[in-house]
């Protein structure tokens, strides 16, 4: 047995004797022996790296979802929501280069989230070839789940940055009327439409598959939790498309309503300074 | 359908089934795979085992497959079941429509036929990941061997009941598009060996074995190996365990 510990590869191979008496260092020794026995740690924090940009990414478009949902209760809601996330609260004015902070932030995630995904992604012709077929033989649901993901994922590298790329450039353009005119007259909602299921189903896959794969709210009966988490699954993405669609609708009558004033901006209704120059117009 | 639906009513005359089997000889260069239809009448209680026997003795002696047991322990006739690993022994046809198609595990060496050979890859692989007791100190063999708890001898057994059927691996995404992948058999082979009390490696040691995209963290989480294990593993926990250890060890 002793014989085998010796010869485990586990145990790091000594160094040849003519480097203990040449005299390297013995810093140097040891890294050299380390770096040539210890496996690179990186793939590791490259999956945990992955895995908290997607959960990040995902809470985040939940609360995004909520925040722009806002206009299905009042215009004001969701005037006052904006101007909240510019800092008024914190500033007494609002400053919308907080927008912009923000919606850099999350393109850099979201790049970092691609960059990482990519990795999974089929490389080249014969990968993809033997997962497309090995999905189409075996007509397995996570299989299957996961394919789905890769799609919505690649379009979602087009389809983000565009929404993106107008919030960072734009960041004061967002009220109720400033967000309808950009959705009906600025011609957007068809983006709108698409980043809504993309975004919806990647993110309810992703959370589904994130807990499966670090077996968090799995439980004890791994069949039973994955029944469980796909039910949840479900109403997630279900609830969520269905919000998303509201909200676009609402955005889109709205837009419709305003589209011979497109440009004005939203003026809260007890905003005595500009009564006047809203008055009459609707 | 609804397998209940397809049980034979009493006195009904038995079904013809028919059998396309992919056949293939990669000894013979000329050989050019092809699917080869068998028909046979379903007998009572009959798995895939036994048709395939009776079309050896019957109809074609040439017909390669692997079979020793017949009884889901030797995992030798592991085969693609309508696309699906399956163990052609545990496999009744009266779950399945009068026409199933077979064909050998992919991603294994192709003997011929239905036969691949698993043993040699499962070999290899236990041997890249070292699945065996590794101790840092000599084994006193004159002494009592150290008792364990039931629940832990339990909780061993439990993942020493895998076979090497290979029907994880043919059930596995990543390994159709990574044949370096250790899968779910490797995996579970490290946790099996993980929670030994007599194996004296260390959570870093593992990670050597296992702590690169051809381990763990290569597990796209499909779950076809757990969805698929004759035996029901409980894959998706151990290599979520394994997982969650190894990207702990992973940050130091």
């Amino acid at each position: 047995m002793s014989q085998i510990a010796k010869s485990s590869p586990l145990v790091p191979p000594a160094l040849p004797e003519a480097h203990r008496q040449t005299g390297i260092p013995e810093l140097a020794r040891q890294s050299l022996n380390e770096s040539s026995t210890r496996k690179s740690r990186w793939p590791a924090r490259l999956d945990l790296l992955q895995s908290l940009s997607g959960l990040f990414l995902a809470l985040f478009l939940v609360a995004h979802m909520a925040f722009v949902s806002s206009i299905l209760i009042s215009q004001e809601l969701f005037y006052r929501v904006a101007r909240f996330f510019e800092g008024e609260w914190l500033f007494g004015q609002p400053y919308p280069i907080l927008v912009s902070l923000v919606a850099a932030g999350i393109t850099c995630l979201l790049v970092v989230h691609a960059w990482l995904a990519m990795r999974k992604f089929p490389a080249g012709y014969r990968q993809y070839r033997a997962f497309t077929a090995h999905k189409s033989r075996l007509r397995h649901n996570d299989t299957s789940l996961w394919w789905l993901q890769v799609l919505t994922g690649f379009g979602l590298f087009f389809l983000t940055t565009i929404h993106l790329y107008d919030m960072l450039s734009q960041p004061s353009m967002i009220g109720p009327y400033e967000s309808a005119d950009r959705v009906w007259s600025g011609g957007m909602w068809p983006i709108y439409l698409m980043l809504l299921f993309t975004a919806e189903l990647h993110g309810g896959i992703g959370l589904y598959r994130l807990a499966v794969k670090w077996g968090w709210f799995v439980g004890d009966e791994p069949d039973a939790g994955r029944r469980r988490l796909r039910r949840v699954r479900h109403v997630f993405s279900t609830f969520f498309i269905t919000l998303g669609l509201l909200t676009l609708l609402a955005y889109i009558n709205l837009g419709r309503a305003h589209a011979e004033l497109a440009g004005e901006r939203y003026v809260p209704p007890g905003n005595t300074l500009n009564t006047t120059v809203n008055a009459g117009k609707h | 359908m609804i397998t209940l639906f397809r049980k034979p009513k009493p006195g009904a005359a038995p079904r013809r089934l028919t059998l396309h089997i992919l056949r293939c000889n990669p000894a013979d260069p000329a050989s050019k795979p092809y699917l080869q239809a068998f028909e046979l009448e379903e007998a009572e209680g009959m798995t895939l085992f036994i048709a395939l026997n009776e079309i050896r003795a019957t109809q074609d002696p040439s017909l390669q497959f692997d079979f020793v047991c017949r009884a889901g322990i030797c995992g030798s006739c592991a085969m693609l079941v309508d696309g699906r690993p399956a163990l052609a022994c545990r496999t009744l046809t009266r779950d399945y429509g009068s026409d199933i198609t077979l064909a050998p595990l992919p991603f294994f060496e192709l003997i011929g036929d239905l036969s691949v050979n698993t043993g040699k890859w499962m070999r290899g692989t236990a041997e890249r990941l070292q699945t065996w007791i590794a101790q840092s100190e000599a084994v006193d063999l004159d002494a009592l061997e150290a008792r364990m708890e039931p629940a832990l001898a339990e909780a061993i057994y439990e993942l020493d009941r895998c076979i090497e059927c290979g029907c994880c691996i043919a059930g596995c995404g990543t390994a159709q598009m990574n044949e370096n992948f250790v899968g779910a058999v490797g995996l579970n082979k490290i946790a099996r060996f993980r929670l030994d009390p007599r194996d004296t490696r260390s959570d870093a040691e593992f990670f050597e074995l296992i702590g690169d995209d051809d381990g763990v963290f290569g597990c796209m989480s499909l779950l076809g190996c757990h969805d698929l294990c004759p035996k029901e593993l409980p894959l998706q926990t151990q290599i979520a365990f394994l997982r969650r250890k190894m990207a702990v060890t992973g940050l130091y």
